[in-house]
């Protein structure tokens, strides 16, 4: 049980990397951008992957009538994120070191692991919401107006996850450093659960 | 001459055959690759190496691939520019000052890259204007001329403008003598009356910023081209010298009479230490140094007004006349600093001085007379060795790093490979046609890239489609990596291509800028975000702050201007993404357009002359929208009280 509760530990601290790094992200390459346009998505804002990108992205976007990129103030999401994933950390390290003083059981590290889960799937259906809104309500007076072959307005939905042809962008858009490193303490902890559980059973 | 030209044809046909020949000998079966391989570069590929050639009497500077061929930009450094609207926007006019006025054009010559301990570091390009003397300092991630400086008591700025190994000095040295300081004089009292100046610039290690430190008042010779000594002769500088006869008239016939002419060595230490002490003389003079700044992406012209001059004679062991056959033209030094190459013109041999033996022959004080004071060393005493050729009218050599030497004939046109130390003839190969300079990357410095030289000739006659009377110039690319030389590519050069310098590609392509950031624009017409777009009125000075972004100006309907306005549009392109410059053109404008790259401001003046609505537009196709990036200008009577105003999307 004392490794399992060391993994239940450093598990949720990998989550500290969404602090710095960030958990998606969106690049955009087109035969005139050779170097992609790239969309990095961090817990409390957007940042372009160089410098200039949002500029850039949202200049083109115009064309389309898109809405430009939200700033952190734009989106309550950027405010409050930042503070669930500080308070589940907090509350994973917790149970963590409880466990290993034999406090608590494996079963509170499945409850910590389902609790992040279901709160990491809500945020992606959250962010979909959000890209679906960004992709689809397009300035009617939008200086191209794209129509589908069978006569629907086009959209210019990104995907949440994988590639998608739009226009003449390729938009691929994947989870990033902090995304991966979120995964790999989640499933350090899906693992000290595991490790937790098979102790029981020897016992 | 049809008879003349057949024979060419047959030669040319016959070394075509030999070099075949030998190439098969060289083959290494499947390894050996054509010559269009060799100089193929695929479609999205880049090239090795940049080349920086003169444009001559274009003014310019242009850069190329090597070894492709393939030019990618024309930089305007002595001469208007409609295309980006250099020497024409408000901004860049002061480049152009000079102490005669503006002068919208040069001859430029010789480019030569900044050095640091004796090798190509990458930081500046400087290239001499000849005809009105100025030397310039592009820099080399902008690819944009900064900096001018016009040179005063210099006339025909010839052996210009070319650097010490750590490009502590740009030097600059006049062919044609005149009265110094200039004064209403007969022309036939020339001898001994007249003087060259050898003036040493120095740069500001950090900026490159440029400061003439101080000019050697020479005899009235004709100071041809020079070359820094470099490694152990580094504190040397050496000028050939022709015209030693003191000629005024048929130069042509009268200053090839002496069987020698000199190189001069300066030994510039001495003399900087000597001016460093408080010596040399200052004397009135008026000149123009104007300089680009970055930041207000704006030139202004200071007027100087003093110049410190030396008499060579005030610093005893400063200054020696090496006897150089046949009035030489290129002065080259090789990769050690040890051998000083005279190339002289009218002769079939080239001469190679030795900087080991002329510090002897100094120290022992074997000298064999003197021209007006200075030292003349003897010939026999200072001589390293004769490359006995067989070619005609040798001009300039290079060297590949290897021990090898290159050597242009101008007459004889050709390229003849020598080794440095036994002066024996490895190679020559033919170039089309008269050969003038010839390029390796490095091969003016401690360490050349000897892969490539590029041969830049003087008459192109039938190499490429004739174009009328007038054609652009030829150049030659060899692969100089076997023994032999092989001809792998020609190419067309704009302007007069003179002297070149190449420099491998990793050095240059990463740190070249991709935009001018907005945020730290510093014009004082800028405007940062469209908001602050405006117009004011000044008297009949109208400022129009305007700022572009694919694809409207801001503002793009402007009422209330006047015949008799001098409207100034002063364009902020606030793209900040590489590649998309906005242009600007006015119907009528008696100027060039503005080309205006991302975070720069540049400024146009219109006079308007006629009431109407006028349109300006976007010249550079910035985005599928391009044709729509246009506004209106109302001009109004210039009595008329319409009143000022500015809009956009209203």
């Amino acid at each position: 049980m004392k490794k399992a509760s060391l993994l239940m530990i450093i598990g949720p601290l990998f989550l500290l990397g969404l602090y710095v790094f960030p958990l998606w992200n969106i690049m955009l390459g087109a035969p005139q951008y050779p170097d992609p346009l790239g969309l990095n998505i961090h817990i409390s804002g957007l940042q372009g992957t160089n410098e200039f990108d949002i500029q850039n992205i949202d200049g083109l976007n115009h064309y389309i009538g898109m809405q430009t990129l939200p700033k952190p103030e734009d989106m309550w999401e950027f405010g409050t994120f930042p503070i669930i994933i500080g308070i589940m950390v907090a509350i994973g390290v917790l149970i963590g070191f409880l466990g290993y003083l034999g406090k608590v059981s494996y079963k509170w590290f499945i409850g910590w692991f389902a609790l992040m889960s279901t709160m990491g799937v809500l945020g992606m259906y959250d962010f979909n919401q959000w890209l679906v809104d960004y992709g689809t309500n397009l300035d009617p007076n939008a200086i191209m107006k794209l129509t589908n072959p069978d006569g629907t307005p086009m959209t210019y939905k990104p995907p949440l996850l994988g590639h998608v042809k739009m226009l003449n962008f390729d938009v691929t858009s994947m989870p990033a450093s902090g995304g991966w490193l979120m995964f790999l303490g989640m499933t350090l902890t899906l693992t000290a659960s595991f490790l937790g559980w098979k102790n029981t059973k020897k016992q | 001459m049809k008879i003349y030209n057949h024979l060419l044809m047959t030669m040319g046909a016959a070394l075509m055959l030999v070099s075949c020949g030998q190439q098969n000998q060289n083959s290494t079966g499947a390894l050996s690759s054509s010559a269009a391989e060799k100089v193929y570069v695929a479609p999205g590929e880049q090239d090795e190496f940049y080349a920086f050639l003169s444009g001559g009497y274009s003014g310019n500077l242009t850069v190329y691939g090597l070894p492709s061929g393939r030019m990618f930009k024309e930089i305007p450094v002595f001469s208007q520019f409609p295309t980006s609207g250099y020497g024409y926007s408000e901004e860049t006019k002061p480049m152009l000052n000079t102490s005669h006025g503006f002068v919208p054009w040069d001859d430029a010559h010789h480019p030569d890259i900044s050095q640091t301990n004796g090798e190509l570091d990458g930081r500046w390009i400087f290239i001499n204007g000849n005809n009105t003397p100025r030397i310039a300092r592009i820099n080399l991630s902008t690819f944009e001329t900064e900096e001018i400086i016009e040179v005063p008591n210099s006339a025909g700025n010839h052996s210009s403008s070319f650097i010490t190994e750590n490009t502590e000095y740009v030097v600059a040295g006049t062919r044609f003598s005149v009265p110094i300081p200039q004064r209403d004089m007969p022309i036939n009292e020339y001898k001994s009356n007249f003087k060259g100046s050898l003036s040493f610039i120095s740069v500001d290690p950090e900026h490159g910023h440029m400061d003439l430190k101080f000019q050697l008042l020479m005899p009235g010779f004709n100071y041809d081209l020079s070359h820094p000594g470099r490694g152990k002769s580094h504190g040397w500088f050496f000028f050939t010298t022709y015209n030693t006869e003191e000629a005024h008239t048929l130069q042509e016939v009268n200053a090839s009479q002496n069987d020698k002419d000199f190189i001069a060595a300066v030994n510039w230490k001495k003399i900087e230490e000597y001016v460093n002490n408080g010596g040399g003389t200052k004397m009135p003079a008026n000149y123009a140094h104007n300089l680009y700044d970055e930041g207000t992406h704006t030139a202004t012209t200071t007027m100087n007004k003093e110049v410190l001059t030396v008499d060579p004679l005030k610093v005893p062991g400063a200054v020696y006349f090496l006897p150089t056959p046949k009035s030489p033209h290129g002065c080259d030094v090789d990769p050690t600093g040890q051998y000083i190459i005279g190339n002289g013109k009218l002769s079939a041999d080239l001469t190679v001085h030795s900087f080991d033996k002329m510090i002897a022959a100094i120290e022992g004080e074997k000298f064999d007379g003197e021209a007006y004071g200075i030292p003349i060393l003897k010939f026999e005493d200072v001589l390293a060795g004769q490359v006995k050729s067989g070619g005609l009218g040798p001009l300039h050599t290079e060297f590949d790093g290897n021990g090898n030497a290159y050597t242009t004939f101008f007459i004889s046109s050709e390229v003849v490979k020598w080794k440095l130390g036994t002066w024996e003839v490895i190679d020559r190969k033919p170039t089309y046609y008269s050969v003038g300079h010839l390029m390796i990357p490095g091969g003016n410095s401690r360490k050349p890239f000897g892969k490539y030289v590029v041969a830049m000739n003087k008459i192109t006659k039938d190499r490429y489609l004739p174009t009328g009377p007038e054609m652009e110039h030829s150049a030659q690319i060899y692969d100089i990596s076997g023994d032999k030389m092989e001809l792998i590519y020609d190419f067309p050069t704009h302007g007069e291509p003179h002297y070149a310098a190449g420099i491998p590609a990793e050095i240059l392509a990463p740190k070249s800028q991709k935009i001018y950031r907005l945020d730290e624009n510093e014009h004082p017409y800028a405007v940062k975000t469209p908001t602050d777009a405006k117009v004011v009125r000044d008297g009949n000075e109208v400022h129009i702050y305007m700022s572009t972004i694919r694809s409207h100006f801001t503002p793009d309907n402007i009422e209330g201007v006047k015949v008799g306005d001098k409207v100034y549009f002063h364009i902020t392109n606030h793209e900040q993404d590489f590649d998309v410059p906005h242009g600007f053109a006015m119907i009528g404008q008696n100027t060039s357009e503005l080309l205006v790259m991302p975070g720069q401001t540049k400024t146009s003046l219109w006079e308007p002359k006629q009431v109407g609505v006028w349109p300006f537009y976007c010249t550079d196709f910035c985005s599928a929208l391009h044709q729509e990036m246009q506004g209106y200008v109302r001009v109004s009577p210039a009595n008329s009280d319409v009143e000022l105003k500015w809009s956009l999307g209203e």
